[in-house]
């Protein structure tokens, strides 16, 4: 079978110029890159070649970035990191688990924490994190891109609030990176979380971007690794990939592939709001990351169109990959007001590099007959169908 | 496989396996998939087993069966080394509506509740079936031990009694509608459970000797009564007073009992009240919150109405009809005459009078090995 994949939000494939810069560091050099001996500075030179090219990608200083696990621990770094008992953290009831459930934590050991409301459309508004500021606030931390709609959020003007308070500011990034231009100091944030395997790098490797000077309380205790803010022996073929796929990234988003993605984005859009009655795009009319779409198919349970798809051939998703098989509906899509039974029936698309012209086609062909079937087979499209 | 069910598995067709992480569904899987055809398995996610764990005195640990993490993850397996997809269908919300609300509301209304039949009508044989449609399934197969086939003379689809009768599982398929079981597939229905698990061990299943369940899945241990007081607790909602009297079938009151769900028609332990001779529970009264007790011989009676009649081998009942009638799981069926005694309402009279007939079990009609319909006893 043929196979579409439409799901890159929840991972992307290794592409072969990073698997081939990986490659090397996996048997023949293999030095841990602490060690004094030629076999330590080889791959110590592999890192820190990385860790420029990650610097490159996030407008920092190579010396800002700090190499994770992933997203989800920069994130958890950086939020551990900086609030304890009796500060006041602000986020936004839409961020990815790793941040809402990080501050919840928080919120059981004595901090406070704000959740800000989005509006319809998913967006932060900036004057609510401007009036949610208390004396005592520590940690204002919002994302660049939302993970299941593309949205943008306003994140440079909710760094001038934070500039001016004084507060510090955390974006988790892990959805924009490679997606839009990223430039730290234009944002104006403190830090700035990224995740190899959403750009192409493989899974189990990220980064925190952390403004020179700020001191993060570390999340393991070990090794002076990282300067100290990530004990543990570098995953070092994981960050030579992350650091290759963000070389990769910053030289298409230079030539402006982003708008290619954009418009192979836009014909799955349209193509479906053509062929298919009462869809509607979740987060219309706000700025969204170019390789995103999310659609509410009234009266179709999303669990069985996705299966549905999958065994056509086509991956798709509910939503976040983090949240399959549980009962709640989207936090992100009832927090911009869709009630719980219009959430369940949002589908998210998202492409990646390695998506073509021919893939939309056959999601094209797939999607309208998917969701026929769906509601005709659905007891409560048929009901509506008839009172209306 | 019963003979028709054979006729119709000849042509590959798309079959989607409810499993649920026992032996018996996942055997179902492997040997639908060894006989060539395009198979999915589907595991319902129907309660989660964490949920009341720990409250008013649920146990900590998680032991209930249904839907733990342990079944899935066996499910899971299997499907994996069977080579074929499979996905986890959360249908929690549906089965606390239709299964767990009514099982707590028939127990505080004084009625002792099968639960296993709601979620084989409202969820198995509904949602699944929807589901399995909605992604290109044409017919569901489990691990049941029933048969299904079609009956030319008559017309009808009918459900008949397994090879096995130790396993027999039709008392809890009486609600299966015509288009249900036309589409529904037990290829378990000419096994016995020993040669289930041959098979199960033939195919390389690491599950083949787990044992089987036996217990309601969403009550670990079996203690119920603990299970309604967290649930409710959970809602916000307060126990709903069902303390009363002990009242005797002679209208002597004995005592004060602490609720009327904590008792079931034919009890003899648990009464709280030491007499000469033995008492059973003859009667819960939930409009005047009594339990009635009496003698073993008040426990026998020869007729009962049966309401929410579900038939299936006739479209009708024209006139009284002989058949043997189920009225638990574990009971012999019994001759008998039934008729209609209203709208949607048979009456059930026994040739023999049969002991400890219990409003809100189901009273389940064969002729033969043939299931006639059945109802819920009122």
């Amino acid at each position: 079978m043929h196979r579409v994949y439409l799901d890159n939000n929840a991972t992307t494939p290794v592409l072969p110029e990073v698997f081939e810069a990986m490659r090397p560091y996996f048997s023949d050099q293999f030095g841990n890159a602490s060690s004094i001996h030629h076999h330590g500075q080889q791959t110590r030179a592999a890192v820190e070649d990385a860790r420029e090219s990650v610097a490159a990608l996030l407008g920092c200083r190579a010396s800002e970035i700090v190499f994770t696990s992933g997203g989800t621990e920069a994130d958890n770094l950086t939020i551990a990191g900086l609030v304890g008992a009796g500060d006041h953290v602000i986020t936004s009831s839409i961020e990815h688990h790793a941040v809402l459930l990080a501050c919840k934590r928080m919120g059981e050991i004595g901090a406070e924490v704000t959740v800000l409301p989005v509006d319809g459309r998913g967006l932060v508004d900036p004057d609510d994190v401007q009036r949610a500021l208390r004396p005592n606030t520590k940690l204002i931390s919002v994302m660049m891109a939302n993970n299941e709609t593309g949205v943008l959020q306003p994140v440079e003007e909710i760094g001038r609030i934070a500039a001016e308070a004084g507060v510090c500011f955390h974006t988790d990034a892990v959805q924009a990176a490679g997606k839009v231009e990223i430039d730290v100091r234009r944002i104006g944030c403190d830090a700035l979380s990224i995740s190899g395997h959403k750009i192409h790098a493989p899974q189990g490797v990220g980064a925190l971007c952390v403004r020179k000077g700020l001191r993060l309380q570390p999340l393991f205790y070990g090794g002076r690794h990282e300067r100290s803010r990530r004990a543990g022996t570098e995953n070092v073929p994981g960050i030579v990939g992350l650091g290759k796929a963000a070389e990769i990234a910053k030289e298409a988003l230079d030539r402006g592939d982003d708008k290619k993605m954009a418009a192979l984005r836009d014909r799955l859009q349209q193509g479906i709001l053509a062929q298919v009655e009462d869809a509607v795009v979740n987060g219309d009319g706000a700025a969204r990351v170019s390789n995103t779409c999310n659609i509410h198919f009234d009266h179709i349970d999303g669990e069985a169109m996705v299966i549905a798809l999958d065994l056509k051939g086509v991956a798709v998703s509910t939503g976040s990959a983090c949240s399959s098989g549980a009962i709640e509906p989207s936090h992100v899509l009832v927090a911009m007001g869709l009630r719980p039974d219009q959430a369940r029936a949002s589908i998210r698309f998202s492409l990646g590099k390695q998506t073509v012209a021919a893939d939309i086609d056959i999601a094209l062909a797939l999607v309208p007959e998917t969701v026929a079937r769906l509601r005709e087979l659905s007891p409560t499209y048929r009901k509506a169908a008839v009172s209306s | 496989m019963a003979k028709s069910q054979k006729r119709f598995m000849q042509t590959k067709n798309t079959i989607a396996v409810a499993m649920s992480g026992g032996v018996d569904s996942s055997t179902v899987a492997a040997m639908l998939r060894a006989e060539g055809h395009n198979v999915i398995g589907l595991t319902m996610q129907l309660w989660n087993q964490r949920r009341l764990s720990g409250k008013d005195g649920m146990p900590e640990s998680v032991q209930g069966r249904c839907c733990s993490l342990d079944d899935v993850y066996d499910a899971r397996r299997v499907a994996q080394q069977i080579g074929i997809p499979y996905y986890v269908v959360n249908h929690e919300e549906r089965f606390e509506r239709d299964v767990i609300r009514p099982f707590v509301e028939e127990y505080v209304s004084g009625r002792t509740p099968i639960p296993c039949s709601l979620c084989n009508n409202h969820l198995k044989f509904d949602q699944l079936l929807i589901v399995a449609q909605q992604i290109g399934a044409s017919s569901v197969a489990t691990g049941h031990y029933a048969r299904v086939a079609f009956d030319d003379a008559r017309g009808r689809w009918l459900l008949k009694r397994p090879a096995d009768a130790s396993k027999d599982q039709t008392y809890f398929l009486f609600g299966l509608t015509q288009d249900q079981l036309s589409r529904t597939i037990f290829p378990l229905g000419d096994m016995t459970k020993p040669e289930v698990r041959e098979l199960a061990r033939q195919h390389g299943l690491a599950l083949a000797e787990k044992p089987d369940s036996q217990e309601i899945c969403f009550v670990p241990g079996g203690d119920y009564k603990r299970f309604i007081d967290a649930y409710l607790a959970e809602q916000g909602e307060a126990l709903p007073d069902t303390a009363g009297e002990l009242v005797t079938t002679n209208g002597e009151v004995l005592g004060e009992h602490g609720g009327i769900h904590n008792f079931t028609v034919g009890q003899r332990k648990g009464l709280g009240v030491a007499t000469g001779s033995p008492l059973y529970v003859i009667q819960i009264s939930g409009a005047s919150k009594q339990v009635i007790v009496g003698g073993e011989d008040h426990l026998y009676s020869r007729t009962l109405h049966a309401r929410r009649v579900n038939l299936i081998a006739v479209d009708d009942l024209h006139e009284p009809m002989r058949v043997t009638v189920k009225i638990r799981h574990r009971h012999e069926p019994a001759a008998a005459v039934i008729e209609r005694a209203g709208e949607d309402e048979i009456l059930v009279t026994f040739d023999e009078p049969q002991r400890a007939i219990t409003p809100g079990q189901a009273a389940v009609f064969y002729d033969g090995d043939v299931v006639v319909g059945g109802g819920w006893i009122a």
